[in-house]
């Protein structure tokens, strides 16, 4: 499993080249072929064991969320703007990354004791913040540091608890390492790995791949949010930590194909893999662009529950992680048959 | 004919679960069409072949609805909204699972705090489900349920749920059955989850790639007091769309239609809407732009259970519709 | 140039209803292209054809769409209701005089509701909803003379203030198309292997809309949009505000190929050219936003023009900027590495 390997990397939306490189290299020995196109989307084609002339698309995104710097003061801190969903709440008192070298900076805010009492009970806004990484001054600031440099959080991988993970970026670097420990397995099907570019930043990097690839099927593995934190609504949570591998029906972007969304349930069930429903129809993942490109094609999605997904210290169970491995190892195996897409409609 | 509507409107097909619609409209339609297919998301694709340019029809098939998410110990369904539902104008209204089940959307705890911050977290279904065992009996996770709205005639107009956009389902099937020639070659596509961002035809844009494409939808009227200052009214015919939040019609689609309508002594009125849009916004920027605009039919209490359009605006989209058809664009 | 500028900024031609200024694009890109041709929705294309080999081109593209109203309703009295054509900011309504474009230009002014009859309290803005276009023509005349759907523009003669400042309607982004003309005058007399098109796009106000259609018909190598940025102002802040007459603006983040932002970097500095850089988290707001993923993917370059009080009818600019970008873009275009181009994600 390569998730602490992945977690540590940086790559935040646009800048996923340590990230690519990195699974460039691991899937290798796995691949036909390798391409990567004009937005740095990686994909690695893998022949199938039959000859059914279908190929089966599984995608992952390769990007975090991140900050990006915009400005320079005179005084030599930065200024950023963020890269994805980022709750400017998640920021203040965190060390982070700066740059291709990884300069180490932290996120500042003047003192509580500064702070008027509206100030104290308001929300920090990304306008106030900074990053501070010691320099004395614009000039000195400027000779490290570039206008439109990528900054990601510095959070280690941390295994905790029973069986608990906590690290940055397990959105979407879990989907990437299942994608990784899946590659040896036989599947009639083609198969091609899409890891995917700038899905943060709204599905940007998925559509150029569906339409390259133009699968007969695709399955998006993903990191989603896991909200079973106490004094919620049961009916709140849209996942819980250790519940299993998270099957979307209906989110933000997409209304799953109802048969397929049940099969895959149904198979989980069979070969005890333990599976939960993500229960809230918010969100998205690329799945949203895949289903309505290249024509139409059929598309499910299987996630790791990630609860404080998008802060440094996203947490994710190995349960999950393993069952989401499984599913995603039992459906390769159910991909056999020419006319598995005609069942779904 | 009115019964061919009424049927449309009955037929339950929430966003996503259009495949029970898309059975009857493709076997009424099978006598009038050369080929018949849907595509990977479930949209049905009817074609008439037809010389020269490619003019696609669409219209959509799926209606507002709710999909189950979770349940209640007390046997509560909690639900998720499928397409624009406003949770203030849902309380104690009736819904029907596609199983049959029925139900009632109730307050989640005092009914006068959840009117100050309604949201469909604050809403559930109640089916008289004793515990939750007997609700995960009757219905699943991810079943999906349509608003209860009787389809009524009176007079000069048709209430119902559903008529978005089963009006423009049943313009563009009356339109087939009725031309006596095609002009060009035409495609009439009923659409899936327009209603969650016209994600169905987005697909066949791209899959059909057609030269003109006129949507068939449903648009808002200034006719009534809570209405917006726009010109469209009910009664008044046919509506050319000028403008919507999608879509700015092409000179030569507009044109064509008030043409069309000239020639043929059709009763027509144009549309110009401010927020709002149809499969034409989607279709209009695939392959590098195609030129598309959009027949409506003016309606009132959009996105309700009492929708009402008027029969003879009704007729008049129909023979426009026909027209189009029969002469090309 | 300027005069060109000034001429173009004054054209009525808001989204949709681009077609009436073809002739006048046609006319500023014929010195410099071999063939323009309009596709179907309106999009201007000028071309100036290469002798490279393996078929590349190169995009430059704005927009010439600018914001305005349309009519939505014809009153019994002969007032108008109308609708915003793109993001026009409410406030600048209530006394705006405008053009109501039929088979004729009629002349109209907006008006408001008296305060005490407005739907919101005093201290809102008003509503569009509380304006009227007046077109001082009864009920019957204006209903012969106006059409739900016909296009309003506002009446605004684009003007010279102090120095190289200038200020008009519709800057946003006319500017745009006159620095990429700079840019052609800047290449005159040198031969560029690869083919030139010159996009003057449709419809970006309301969703970029030009933009992506023509982008995945042309399919180019790569692209460079010009567009506008805020300019500064007592009010604005110092996030992405640039200062007028600093030069050009060079965006970075996920939007922008990052080979083309770190070659304008390069490429001012070696030439002395003026510019600033500023860095989006995601969507630039603008028509790179679509190009960037048109199709199966061109790389995409932004440059702007410092400008102020964008979208409403004095927006207002640097000329000098107007000419840093084109000299900018020239400078990039003859310097441009397509082997670097092509493997930046190679490793």
């Amino acid at each position: 499993m390569y998730l602490s390997e992945l977690t540590a990397l940086s790559g935040v939306s646009g800048n996923e080249r340590a990230v690519r490189n990195f699974i460039k290299e691991k899937a290798a020995p796995y691949a036909d072929a390798v391409e990567i196109d004009s937005m740095g989307n990686l994909l690695v084609f893998q022949k199938g064991t039959g000859n059914s002339g279908k190929t089966l698309m599984l995608c992952a995104h390769m990007d975090e969320v991140g900050l990006i710097v915009s400005r320079i003061t005179e005084e030599g801190f930065l200024k950023f703007k963020t890269v994805g969903g980022i709750d400017p709440r998640v920021l203040v008192s965190k060390r982070v990354c700066v740059g291709e070298v990884g300069l180490s900076g932290v996120i500042g805010r003047k003192a509580i004791h500064l702070l008027s009492k509206e100030e104290r009970k308001k929300a920090p806004e990304i306008k106030n913040l900074y990053v501070d990484i010691g320099a004395k001054d614009k000039e000195e600031a400027e000779s490290k540091v570039s206008i439109g440099d990528y900054i990601t959080f510095n959070s280690a991988y941390v295994p905790f608890g029973g069986g608990l993970v906590k690290a940055k970026a397990v959105d979407n670097r879990a989907g990437c390492a299942v994608l990784l420990d899946v590659m040896q397995e036989p599947c009639s099907w083609d198969r091609v790995y899409a890891f995917t570019v700038q899905e943060e930043t709204g599905l940007r990097g998925a559509r150029l791949c569906a339409r390259r690839v133009k699968p007969d099927m695709a399955l998006v593995l993903e990191a989603t949010t896991c909200s079973d934190l106490p004094e919620t609504d049961k009916h709140m949570m849209s996942t819980r930590l250790g519940g299993g591998a998270a099957i979307s029906f209906t989110d933000g972007t997409t209304s799953y194909n109802r048969k397929l969304v049940q099969r895959l349930y149904q198979l989980a069930e069979e070969n005890h893999i333990p599976v939960q429903y993500k229960q809230t129809a918010t969100g998205g993942n690329d799945a949203g662009i895949i289903h309505v490109s290249a024509g139409g094609i059929l598309t499910a999605a299987i996630s790791v529950p990630a609860r404080y997904i998008h802060s440094p210290v996203s947490v994710i169970s190995l349960v999950d992680y393993e069952a989401v491995k499984k599913l995603t190892k039992v459906w390769m195996q159910e991909v056999s048959h020419a006319e598995l897409v005609t069942d779904f409609m | 004919m009115q019964n061919l509507l009424q049927t449309l409107c009955d037929i339950k097909a929430p966003s996503g679960c259009e495949s029970a619609l898309a059975d009857f409209i493709s076997e009424e339609l099978r006598p009038y069409a050369d080929e018949i297919y849907r595509d990977a998301l479930g949209n049905l694709i009817v074609h008439k072949k037809g010389p020269g340019k490619k003019l696609m029809f669409c219209a959509h098939m799926d209606e507002l609805g709710v999909v189950a998410t979770c349940y209640g110990e007390k046997g509560q369904i909690y639900v998720a909204a499928l397409g624009g539902v406003v949770p203030h104008r849902i309380l104690y209204k009736r819904v029907r699972f596609m199983n049959g089940t029925e139900g009632v959307i109730v307050p989640d705890g005092d009914e006068n705090d959840v009117l100050k911050n309604i949201k469909m977290g604050k809403l559930y279904v109640d089916i008289g489900a004793r515990d939750e065992k007997t609700a995960k009996a009757m219905v699943a996770i991810g079943e999906s349920a349509v608003f209860v709205g009787d389809y009524v005639d009176q007079g000069d107009v048709i209430i119902s749920k559903a008529l978005d956009d089963r009006a423009g389902c049943y313009a563009l099937m009356r339109g087939l059955m009725e031309a006596k020639q095609n002009a060009q070659d035409v495609y009439a596509v009923f659409t899936v989850s327009e209603e969650l961002g016209l994600r169905g035809a987005k697909a066949v844009g791209v899959s059909i790639s057609p030269d003109y494409a006129v949507a068939l939808d449903v648009t808002r009227t200034g006719d009534t007091a809570s209405g917006p200052k726009m010109s469209t009214a009910l009664g008044k015919g046919a509506a050319i769309k000028i403008m919507d939040s999608s879509l700015i019609t092409h000179p030569i689609v507009k044109e064509r239609l008030k043409a069309l309508c000239e020639k043929r002594n059709i009763l027509w009125q144009p549309e110009v809407l401010e927020r709002g849009g149809t499969d034409a916004g989607a279709v209009h920027l695939t392959g590098g732009g195609v030129p598309s605009g959009c027949i409506s039919i003016p309606t009132r209490n959009i996105h309700s259970p009492g929708e009402m359009v008027d029969k003879h605006d009704l007729e008049n989209v129909v023979a426009l519709v026909t027209a189009l058809i029969e002469e090309g664009m | 140039m300027k005069e060109k500028l000034l001429k173009l900024a004054g054209a009525d031609g808001i989204s949709g209803f681009e077609f009436s200024m073809e002739n006048h694009i046609r006319e500023l890109l014929s010195p410099y292209c071999e063939t323009i041709e309009a596709d179907g929705m309106g999009n201007i294309i000028g071309t100036i054809p290469g002798s490279d080999p393996d078929g590349r081109s190169v995009m430059l593209e704005a927009h010439i769409d600018g914001i305005g109203l349309m009519v939505s309703k014809v009153h019994e009295d002969g007032f108008l209701s109308f609708v915003p054509v793109g993001g026009v900011d409410s406030v600048i309504l209530p006394g705006a005089e405008v053009t109501v474009w039929d088979k004729e230009p009629l002349y109209g002014v907006i008006g408001a509701k008296p305060p005490h009859l407005q739907t919101g309290g005093q201290e809102e803005a008003t509503a569009i909803s509380d304006m009227v276009i007046d077109i001082g023509l009864s009920g019957e005349n204006a209903k012969d003379k106006v059409s739900v759907g016909d296009m309003v523009c506002f009446r605004e003669k684009p003007c010279a203030l102090m120095g190289e400042v200038l200020s008009g309607k519709s800057f946003d982004d006319r500017a745009g198309l006159i620095s990429l003309l700079v840019c052609l005058e800047e290449l005159k007399g040198k031969t560029l292997p690869f083919t030139i098109h010159i996009v003057a796009a449709v419809q970006e106000e309301v969703g970029l809309r030009g933009a992506a259609m023509v982008s995945e018909r042309l399919m180019p190598s790569c692209a460079f949009v010009v567009d506008v940025c805020h300019g500064d102002t007592p009010d604005g802040g110092s996030e992405s505000i640039f200062k007028l007459g600093s030069g050009a603006v060079v965006s970075f983040g996920p939007n922008i190929h990052p080979y083309l932002s770190s070659l304008a970097k390069q490429v001012a500095k070696e030439d002395d050219i003026s510019v600033s850089f500023d860095a989006d988290g995601g969507d630039t707001g603008t028509d790179a936003w679509a190009v960037q993923v048109a199709g199966s993917g061109i790389p995409v370059l932004l440059l702007s023009i410092p400008l102020r009080y964008m979208h409403t009818t004095v927006e207002t600019l640097h000329y000098d900027d107007v000419v840093s970008v084109g000299k900018l873009l020239a400078a990039m275009l003859l310097k441009l590495d397509w082997e670097a181009l092509l493997c930046t994600f190679q490793n």
